[in-house]
């Protein structure tokens, strides 16, 4: 009789007999790590009021919110330059977020695709700094080659203690990140520094043959079309393949899938393994599409971001390419409104209070008030 | 007789939601005793040992204390009435001291002193020398042993200056030497005048140490007796009462049994924290037939049906399964050599709540060539499959994609059923599989248990429900300290020889083996 639920409000006790007079209620909590059970307007809501909440901020520092909202829509969206540097922020947005929702189908808790972009970004460029005389054909396919290489064992990282020793993954993933912003930092104002960069902590510039093919004269480069691949694959084999299937059923529930004689820990290994290759691709994309070297501060938290954007994709791949140009449109935005005297980091604001309500949100979702007969 | 008793609990009525888990149970405990409340798994003695600490609110019913009517609305109210319990899963913070674990929550424990830990720390030894539970007082309880942690647990509660003291299913964690130790504690408390309430469902331990034994069974106190007024074969008999099971239809249409599906040779079985969970087990099951282990719980129950399933490796012996070597501890080996498994508990290990009917019916065959090629599943035809399966079975569900969390427990598992009969399976390993489940459904499993086995399959029952077992197995095995102790056929059946076997005590008379 132990596991019987132990109710969480006092309930009136029901005198012998007598019908109850008061409706007896009780509170139950859900277990559902990822919020997957929540309708998807939680979400629509969760945004609108972080919108209200940072609005009162903004009417604080005397401006009027719905000014500076429409500011940084038309600054994201409105112009084409807008847009294309949205689409530029989105891709290693979307690369990070899908890399970490693959992890969070199987309830691991990877929050190192910071670590993970910064590493496959400093592989990327190792090509450039030790064979700089590849033709294009060749130095394009081998810094995509060893970004995700890089990206993956640094996954791995992360994922051999995990299943091999019951390391907890967040921490091991998080620290990781340090790790990785420390080496970059070694070889930026170290070995790779640029001899001719005025002591600017970054490699030389990479050249043509480095450099992701670009789109017309915007900034938007081939990057995308990684992202776009990624995405499409990811969403064919979650939905159609054993292999998607599996990792649903952990996802489900880990215990029935030991059942159903699945390996837990080898698809940990190889979850992690893609989670990080996807972040690496992503730091190689930059440093080749973007700012074309390898510098200090290459990443203005696109790992961390990505965590946002999974979450509020609810790991669905539609939802990831959805949520990540918002979150991108968001960065943009955020560099319009500077001109009329707001700091650019209303952006992050605005993002902090997205996952803030979207995780009240899910917790308040998952408490259930049942009569208890 | 005239004084007053220290626990005198009167008509208590407890359910849960429709479950009724103590009905009208009257108990009493006096100054100095130790009292042992007896029943098998599920019997309600928990439920009555968690209203009288606070934990749970009787329903109806009144509690006395030392004479004096209390209402115990909470743990900290039980404290105050002098009740202290020892639950089965101790309440101890992993990382802090055996000490800090003791004083934790008291109010002067706020501001401290210099030297306030040593001085408590003195005091909660001189306590646990008094009454011979030693344990290292400063070492973080991640530390202790599982049998100190239990020490730690009855010092705390004689800390808070309990008089009353209930241990529930004390002796089920500890090893033989740990046993006689506390019992040679509970001796001292009861010597200081204290309350004993101990829940057991071990009859050797309760004969060796309790004064007055209260047997419980299905929610109801059936009798409290002196321990000089009984014996153990009084007990057993009480405990898994006497009801005659019914008689079986259609026990003769049947192939008779043919032959040896399963054959288990001196097993050795080690537990997750590398207790011996079955030790040399030896067991045999013919092709055609429904083998049942009884037992009470905690006696290898679940390790055998883990070591069947592939889901535990066992250290020694060998277990062959239609005619070949059963891999050890591979789950996909057991599924492709032809076992189902119907796991204790549906919906933490045997579905995937969150899933539709497809992914659930999936599980196991989602690898064969019919269902998926190339890597990728066969989707359409794998609906289609679905939804016969579904049909078959009688499974009542909106549609394929419907969470099966919120299916009925009825429907859920025939849901599973059908996936494990669709798998043809050679041997079916069914543990619990009726639990929770209403009258019709219960029903329904036994038919298609029954059918499975008319077909030439073997079935391993294992179940705490001696009903059942009585009711469904050809044959009946008791499982005790992880060894087979007793066999008998159905039809040879006798509840008090199988009470007798349940509760550790070999039978004189016709010992099988």
């Amino acid at each position: 009789m132990s596991d019987q639920p132990i109710p969480t409000t006092a309930v009136p006790t029901n005198p012998e007999g007598k019908p109850a007079a008061k409706l007896r209620l009780r509170l139950e909590i859900e277990r559902n790590p990822s919020g997957q059970g929540n309708p998807w307007w939680m979400t629509i809501v969760s945004i609108i009021l972080a919108l209200v909440f940072c609005g009162i901020f903004i009417a604080l520092n005397g401006m009027n919110p719905i000014t500076v909202y429409a500011k940084m829509l038309r600054g994201a969206f409105g112009t084409s330059f807008g847009f294309t540097e949205t689409l530029v922020k989105a891709i290693p947005l979307l690369l990070c977020g899908l890399g970490v929702s693959i992890a969070y189908r199987i309830s691991v808790w990877n929050i190192g695709a910071e670590g993970q972009f910064v590493i496959g970004a400093m592989a990327a460029t190792a090509v450039t700094v030790y064979w700089p005389n590849l033709p294009a054909y060749a130095a394009i396919p081998t810094m995509i080659v060893l970004s995700i290489v890089a990206g993956g064992i640094w996954g791995l990282l992360t994922a051999i203690p995990k299943t091999h020793f019951q390391v907890n993954e967040l921490i091991t993933s998080l620290m990781l990140n340090y790790v990785a912003l420390l080496a970059l930092d070694y070889v930026v104002f170290g070995p790779w520094k640029d001899p001719q960069g005025f002591n600017f902590p970054g490699t030389p510039m990479f050249t043509e043959t480095q450099s992701l093919p670009v789109l017309g004269d915007t900034r938007l480069h081939f990057g995308l079309v990684f992202a776009v691949i990624a995405i499409i694959v990811y969403a064919v084999m979650i939905r159609y393949t054993r292999w998607g299937y599996e990792l649903r059923l952990i996802g489900a529930n880990a215990e029935a899938a030991r059942n159903a004689g699945i390996g837990i820990k080898k698809h940990i290994l190889v979850v992690m393994l893609i989670s990080g290759g996807l972040a690496g691709l992503a730091g190689m994309s930059e440093v080749s599409g973007v700012t074309h070297r390898l510098m200090y501060g290459i990443s203005p938290g696109y790992g961390y971001t990505a965590i946002i954007v999974a979450w509020l994709a609810r790991l669905n791949p539609i939802g990831l390419v959805i949520s990540s140009v918002l979150f991108a449109g968001l960065i943009v935005g955020g560099y319009s409104v500077q001109t009329i005297g707001l700091p650019s980091s209303i952006s992050e604001m605005i993002q902090g209070s997205i996952l803030f309500f979207l995780i009240a949100g899910a917790t308040i979702g998952k408490i259930r008030i049942k009569r208890s007969a | 007789m005239s004084e007053i008793p220290s626990v005198d609990m009167r008509s208590i009525v407890k359910t849960f939601g429709p479950v009724v888990a103590n009905d009208q149970v009257d108990f009493t405990a006096r100054t100095g005793e130790i009292h042992a409340l007896l029943g098998e798994n599920g019997a309600g003695k928990s439920t009555m040992m968690c209203m009288l600490s606070g934990v749970y609110r009787p329903t109806s019913g009144d509690i006395f204390i030392h004479g004096n009517k209390v209402k115990i609305k909470s743990p900290k109210d039980a404290m105050k009435q002098g009740i202290g319990m020892v639950f089965q899963n101790f309440r101890l913070v992993q990382t802090l001291t055996a000490a800090e674990n003791i004083v934790l929550g008291e109010r002067s424990s706020f501001w401290r002193g210099p030297g306030w830990m040593k001085n408590k720390q003195e005091e909660i030894e001189a306590i646990a020398d008094r009454f011979g539970l030693p344990f290292p007082v400063d070492r973080p309880i991640w530390q202790l042993s599982v049998g100190e942690q239990q020490r730690v647990e009855i010092v705390k509660t004689l800390y808070r200056g309990a008089d009353i003291i209930i241990l529930d299913e004390p002796t089920s964690v500890l090893t033989p030497g740990e046993v006689e130790q506390l019992f040679y504690t509970l001796l001292h408390m009861k010597a200081e005048g204290k309350s004993v309430i101990m829940t057991t469902h071990k009859l050797k331990e309760v004969m060796a140490v309790s004064d007055r034994i209260s047997v419980m069974r299905k929610g109801r106190m059936l009798h409290t007796l002196d321990k000089q007024e009984t014996d153990e074969r009084e007990l057993a008999r009480l405990m898994v009462g006497k009801e005659v099971a019914a008689i079986r239809p259609e026990a003769s249409g049947r192939k008779p049994a043919s032959g040896i599906m399963l054959d288990v040779k001196g097993l050795d079985v080690f537990a997750d924290h590398g207790r011996k969970a079955l030790d040399q087990l030896e067991l045999r099951v013919q092709a055609g037939e429904i083998v049942g282990v009884a037992g009470v719980a905690g006696n290898g129950q679940r390790e055998l049906a883990e070591v069947l399933t592939g889901l535990r490796s066992w250290k020694n012996g060998a277990i062959t399964f239609a005619g070949g070597e059963l891999k050890n501890g591979s789950v996909r080996g057991a599924i492709e050599a032809g076992i189902a498994h119907v796991p204790e508990n549906r919906m933490k290990s045997g579905l995937a709540g969150s899933l539709g009917a497809v992914d659930n019916l999936l599980f196991k065959s989602y690898r064969s060539d019919e269902r998926s090629t190339f890597g990728f599943l066969r989707s359409k035809s794998n609906k289609v499959w679905s939804q016969s399966l579904v049909e078959q079975f009688d499974v009542k569900t909106p549609d394929l994609d419907t969470p099966v969390r919120s299916l009925s427990g009825g429907n859920q598992q025939k849901l599973l059923f059908a996936r494990e009969i669709n798998q043809e399976p050679k041997l079916m390993v069914a543990v619990h599989p009726t639990q929770g489940l209403d009258v019709g459904a219960t029903e329904g499993v036994h038919k298609l248990l029954h059918e499975l086995r008319d077909k030439g399959s073997s079935v391993l029952l294992i179940s705490e429900d001696l009903d059942e077992i009585l009711q469904l197995a050809d044959r009946i095995l008791v499982i005790y300290g992880g060894r087979i102790v007793g066999e008998v056929s159905q039809t040879q059946a006798d509840r008090e020889q199988i009470g007798m076997w349940m509760a550790g005590m070999q039978g004189e008379e016709e010992a099988a083996g």
